[in-house]
């Protein structure tokens, strides 16, 4: 059974006039198939007003589909008897890190699901000691969250996530507020808890160098999936992915430049070290 | 200017005062605001004095920082013991054209400022050594069997303690944006305060725009989180009393017992 299934799940806003009355309906998600296995890091890219988000609102039952069914561990996200189960399987990280920090110490903060989960004291304690640790947070657990750079708070948002002890964690753009040592902190964050702790992640960006790591990639358009694959596969597409309004990494870039020039590179490359290593194997055949 | 709003002005020291239970220390304030309204005469106030000079001691806050709260409430107390002294019908000590000032108004006027005096800086010895999250956590407690009435106890200590940690971003974007407004020309150090007031729109309206915003953005992080009001919920550091907390409380109604005393006997 898949940790996540979503089936031809779709999602509308309507737009309403001053009066109230309805102008349009603008689909934000269209048919959208997809589905995310135990562990696996899925990344799904798009431009701003892809649907990206929309859709993984759906993942926690902050949304609800219009048409289509979201399952969670086989639970239907519509169905209410099973709404803090869900929301505790999937746990959500947003983009802003001031809007989802609740408490005004960051052990507090940390504490927060799990006190509305209902756990003993001792064991929250325990928790937050935990959370606070795999992202390297435990030495601030005092610190006012105000006082904190725009990664570390997330990093802290991180914390109190894992905290509700999820299966898998949601990311909605957790980046796009942030300098670029901080996104730096955070993606190091999420892939380590991947990793070492095997939770599951479903990474939304339109950063593409944060998705060259992901086991899968879903690229959104105008709320469907136009592109899905390894990140390989997807970057091997650079036009396409350029006309999306997406920005290609700088290194694929330039490999697809010197390969138009006839120089034989494969397809897709996406670090600077794979096209080091690839002109490197290039030059001994020469 | 902005960086000399304290609220939530708690002064951090290692006192027994600090350490004290939330709950004990908003019941004793409660109670000895009502104390000063109980006693008469000078015995009582000077009681009240002596308990008042005891707190502050032991307290390891600097005298200062509890004058602090007096500068707030300067023109209620000169207000106070103008109407009192003026106000007051009695024996005329001194008549200034209509205006009488009477023997009794000047006791009362007196004893007015007082207990306003007594009343400001006991409140806030309970706020100086309580951080504001103990606070909330205490009234939340207190104020627990009023839930019984419908009232959302609760939701409204959930509210403070979020409101008070919203008070630094928020502080921060008012500076941001009155440092945009004056980029683009506003004037906020005009001398006409018809001016002055009308530069605090642009500043207000964005900042109620984005405040909501946060609003709505904090709601769905808390629903994501499972919070679904108080119902159930446990705590990280739940509030447990300790014997020192006893021992307080005994203290607490030697002192009551004592004003009562005075009242009675004089």
């Amino acid at each position: 059974m898949s940790l996540i299934k979503a089936d031809k799940v779709s999602y509308e806003y309507i737009r309403r006039d001053k009066d109230g009355s309805v102008e349009g309906v603008n689909k934000a998600v269209d048919e959208v198939d997809l589905s995310v296995e135990a562990g696996d890091f899925i990344a799904i890219l798009g431009a701003n007003g892809s649907g990206k988000s929309t859709l993984a609102k759906h993942f926690n039952a902050l949304l609800y589909p219009v048409g289509g069914t979201v399952y969670v561990e086989g639970m239907d996200t519509r169905d209410d008897e099973h709404l803090w189960d869900i929301r505790q399987t999937t746990g959500m990280v947003f983009q802003n890190p001031d809007n989802q920090i609740i408490g005004t110490v960051v052990e507090e903060d940390v504490a927060f699901g799990p006190e509305n989960m209902g756990v003993k004291s001792k064991e929250i304690w325990e928790r937050v000691i935990r959370s606070l640790k795999s992202v390297d947070m435990f030495e601030y657990r005092k610190h006012s969250p105000s006082r904190l750079s725009g990664g570390q708070k997330q990093r802290v948002a991180i914390a109190g996530v894992l905290a509700m002890q999820p299966e898998c964690i949601v990311l909605d753009e957790p980046t796009a507020m942030l300098d670029p040592l901080g996104r730096k902190e955070v993606i190091a964050s999420v892939r380590e808890l991947n990793e070492t702790a095997g939770i599951t992640v479903i990474l939304i960006t339109h950063y593409m160098e944060e998705v060259v790591h992901a086991d899968k990639v879903y690229v959104m358009d105008k709320g469907r999936v136009v592109m899905h694959g390894s990140p390989k596969q997807v970057f091997s597409r650079p036009e396409e992915l350029k006309g999306l309004g997406l920005d290609v990494p700088g290194v694929t870039l330039l490999a697809e430049e010197l390969k138009k020039n006839g120089i034989d590179l494969p397809a897709g490359i996406l670090t600077s070290q794979e096209l080091v290593s690839e002109i490197c194997r290039l030059l001994s055949i020469i | 200017m902005i960086r000399d709003i304290t609220l939530g002005q708690y002064y951090p020291a290692e006192s027994v005062l600090h350490k004290l239970d939330p709950r004990l220390k908003i019941t004793g304030t409660f109670l000895y605001i009502i104390s000063l309204f109980l006693v008469r005469d000078l015995l009582g106030y000077a009681v009240a004095g002596v308990f008042l000079a005891i707190m502050i001691a032991i307290s390891h806050v600097p005298f200062k920082f509890m004058i602090r709260g007096l500068k707030g409430i300067l023109v209620i107390l000169f207000f106070t013991a103008i109407f009192n002294v003026f106000f007051t019908p009695g024996e005329v000590l001194l008549s200034l054209w209509k205006l009488d000032i009477t023997k009794e108004g000047i006791r009362v006027g007196v004893r007015m400022v007082i207990r306003l005096v007594f009343l400001v800086i006991g409140s806030s010895i309970m706020t100086l050594t309580t951080t504001p999250n103990r606070l909330t956590d205490g009234l939340e407690r207190v104020l627990k069997p009023l839930q019984r009435f419908k009232l959302p106890v609760h939701e409204v200590a959930m509210m403070m303690s979020i409101a008070l940690g919203f008070i630094p971003i928020l502080v921060e974007e008012l500076d941001k944006i009155m440092k945009a407004q004056s980029a683009r020309g506003a004037d906020f150090e005009s001398s006409k305060l018809a001016v002055r007031i009308k530069s605090m729109i642009p500043i207000l309206v964005p900042l109620f725009v984005s405040a909501f915003r946060r609003a709505g953005d904090l709601a769905t992080a808390m629903e994501a989180r499972c919070y679904h009001g108080g119902e159930g919920r446990t705590k990280l550091k739940p509030l447990r009393y300790m014997k020192r907390d006893y021992i307080a409380y005994l203290l607490l109604f030697v002192y009551l017992g004592i004003i009562i005393m005075t009242g009675i006997m004089f």
